[in-house]
């Protein structure tokens, strides 16, 4: 052993290769299995989704070539322009509002020395582990003309706004944004409870020698410093509001009317109902470049610090 | 320095959240254990009737069986690809690493549409196959980014002296590597679970079969059947939720560390 370690130096030189590990074809080996499959189901159904969505095709008959109509279609018909106007005000409620909330939550909690918080972090993140199916049906018991939404406006004296809320033309889509925002707003508030707990305690020292209040306080010091975790936080809400399928078919399945039909419902609709592949394919890659462009963005905004 | 009423105002708060955030949760489970439908005692036996009713018992099945399969060949496919990328000089890893990034930001709402064509003409639609191999693919994006982490930050004098003693380097990876390693492991193995078992698109597109559908599917069509109550529909949403749950229950540290820092990238 003694004797290896002493002739180390004088034969990595040379064989630089056989000391320093496997031949490149050896390392490709170890990558190769996850990259077939992960082509095969990822890289080669994104290729044929730009394919699919160049042609007018029923999923059965022959396809015929449409050029970039399916993607003109996007911007002019009334319904997907509905829907990706819905998705918008979706992100208000699963990005904004939750960011918002947490911002404010984890300031006041990060810094306040209260107990229990471990407690509160097991339950404000658990909406994220559960399945989107059951925080369906959940929610729509409790948006039920007889549910409990309903009974807590009641006791507020507010029993005149009570509805089927899910199946309100006007109501439908905010109720489902409400539901966006219960899931996120954990999420967002443990995120940046970890990142003001990496604040130096001298930074708010030093701010309250100077007499900063806790406004102040929060915007001169907090703020600056959470910019990382608050462009994740953003990251991840938005690509959750543009991905809503789950809650949209079980909650309300695009309805009432379209009111709150989303791209990735209209993905599914156009593909295996409506039979309009193509049309779908589009959409689908829009919803992909929207979301590749978001996080380029974020990234972006991240590498500026 | 913080005054009573604002440690108490601070409190206040936390309830509140808290109270917010458990409100539906424990709304469902509270109507999963009421009366029953028929306006019975129910309790506890609203669990079996609704297994039994909502045929559960298939479903939860199918469940644990794809749930399975992606977790153990995506976590081995990951660890062995997040070693490469981490320790060895890869051909092409400019281009190849980058590629598998690309898909954590791939929805799967582009890419089912054409799985599910181009899977029916092999007659792998309606198959366990058509459900798993999928969703293997979009967990070994994650898996072999948050595994290369893992093996990167390994000192590579642990890896020098592993060859200095001979061993090649798979010996390296499963002796030396893998068992320290065991929280990064356990975290990928966790997310991949808990994607797994929640995915609703997929198998709604693959499985055609009753016999073929999964947990969260079967409580979807669960609740389109006129025949099944309030009571019921809640205590078989508490079922599919109950088996993620309990792991987040006991292993909380390793879902909300990987949630974040898989986000935080690198």
């Amino acid at each position: 052993m003694a004797d290896t370690l002493l002739a180390g130096p004088t034969t990595t030189a040379p064989a630089r290769r056989g000391h320093l590990g496997p031949s490149p074809w050896h390392a490709l080996a170890y990558v190769a299995p996850a990259l077939v499959v992960y082509a095969a189901f990822v890289l080669y159904p994104l290729g044929r989704a730009v394919h699919l969505s160049l042609f007018d095709w029923d999923g059965l008959t022959l396809a015929t070539f449409v050029g970039l109509d399916n993607y003109l279609d996007v911007v002019t018909d009334g319904d997907l322009r509905a829907a990706f106007g819905h998705a918008l005000v979706l992100i208000v409620f699963f990005a904004l509002l939750p960011t918002a909330i947490g911002l404010v939550l984890a300031t006041l909690l990060t810094r306040a020395r209260v107990r229990g918080l471990p407690f509160f972090r097991t339950v404000v993140f658990l909406p994220q582990v559960i399945a989107m199916v059951v925080v369906g049906v959940a929610w729509r018991q409790l948006y039920a003309p007889d549910g409990s939404v309903n009974d807590l406006l009641g006791i507020v004296g507010l029993g005149g706004v009570a509805r089927a809320w899910l199946g309100d033309p006007t109501f439908a889509l905010p109720a489902v944004g409400v539901i966006g925002t219960w899931v996120q707003t954990g999420l967002v508030t443990v995120l940046l409870m970890a990142g003001i707990s990496r604040i130096p305690d001298q930074l708010y020292e030093a701010a309250r020698l100077d007499g900063a209040g806790p406004v102040r306080e929060f915007f001169a010091i907090t703020l600056p410093s959470v910019r990382a975790e608050l462009a994740v936080a953003l990251t991840l809400t938005v690509i959750a509001a543009l991905k809503t399928f789950d809650l949209i078919y079980i909650t309300t399945g695009g309805g009432p009317g379209n009111r709150t039909s989303v791209p990735s419902y209209e993905v599914y609709n156009r593909a295996f109902r409506l039979g309009e592949v193509g049309s779908a394919a589009a959409v689908g890659v829009t919803l992909t470049v929207i979301i590749f462009a978001i996080n380029l963005a974020v990234a972006r905004i991240g590498e500026r610090r | 320095m913080i005054s009573h009423t604002e440690r108490s105002a601070n409190y206040a708060i936390l309830l509140l959240f808290a109270a917010i955030a458990l409100w539906p949760i424990l709304t469902i489970l509270g109507t999963a254990l009421g009366p029953d439908d028929a306006g019975g005692t129910g309790g506890l036996a609203n669990f079996p009737a609704a297994w039994e009713e909502g045929r559960f018992g298939s479903s939860m099945l199918t469940s644990i069986a794809v749930s399975g399969f992606v977790v153990a060949v995506a976590g081995v496919l990951s660890i062995l690809a997040g070693y490469a990328f981490g320790t060895m000089r890869v051909p092409g890893a400019a281009v190849l690493f980058p590629l598998f990034l690309l898909g954590l930001m791939v929805p799967t709402e582009v890419i089912v549409v054409p799985l599910y064509f181009d899977l029916r003409t092999f007659g792998l639609t309606n198959t366990f196959w058509g459900i798993a191999l999928p969703q293997v693919a979009q967990s070994v994006a994650f898996g072999t980014f948050w595994m290369r982490a893992y093996f990167r930050s390994r000192p590579q004098s642990l890896i020098e002296a592993g060859r200095l003693d001979g061993a090649g380097s798979w010996r390296i990876l499963w002796q030396i590597l893998v068992p320290p390693g065991r929280p990064a492991i356990v975290t990928m193995v966790v997310l991949t679970f808990m994607w797994t078992w929640n995915e609703f698109l997929i198998p709604l597109v693959m499985a055609t079969d009753e016999s073929l559908r999964t947990a969260p599917l079967g409580l979807a069509f669960f609740q389109g059947q006129h025949t099944s109550g309030l009571t019921l529909l809640a205590a078989g949403a508490v079922i599919v939720a109950a088996p993620v749950v309990v792991v987040y229950l006991f292993l909380q540290r390793h879902f909300i560390r990987g949630m974040l820092e898989g986000a935080v990238r690198e």
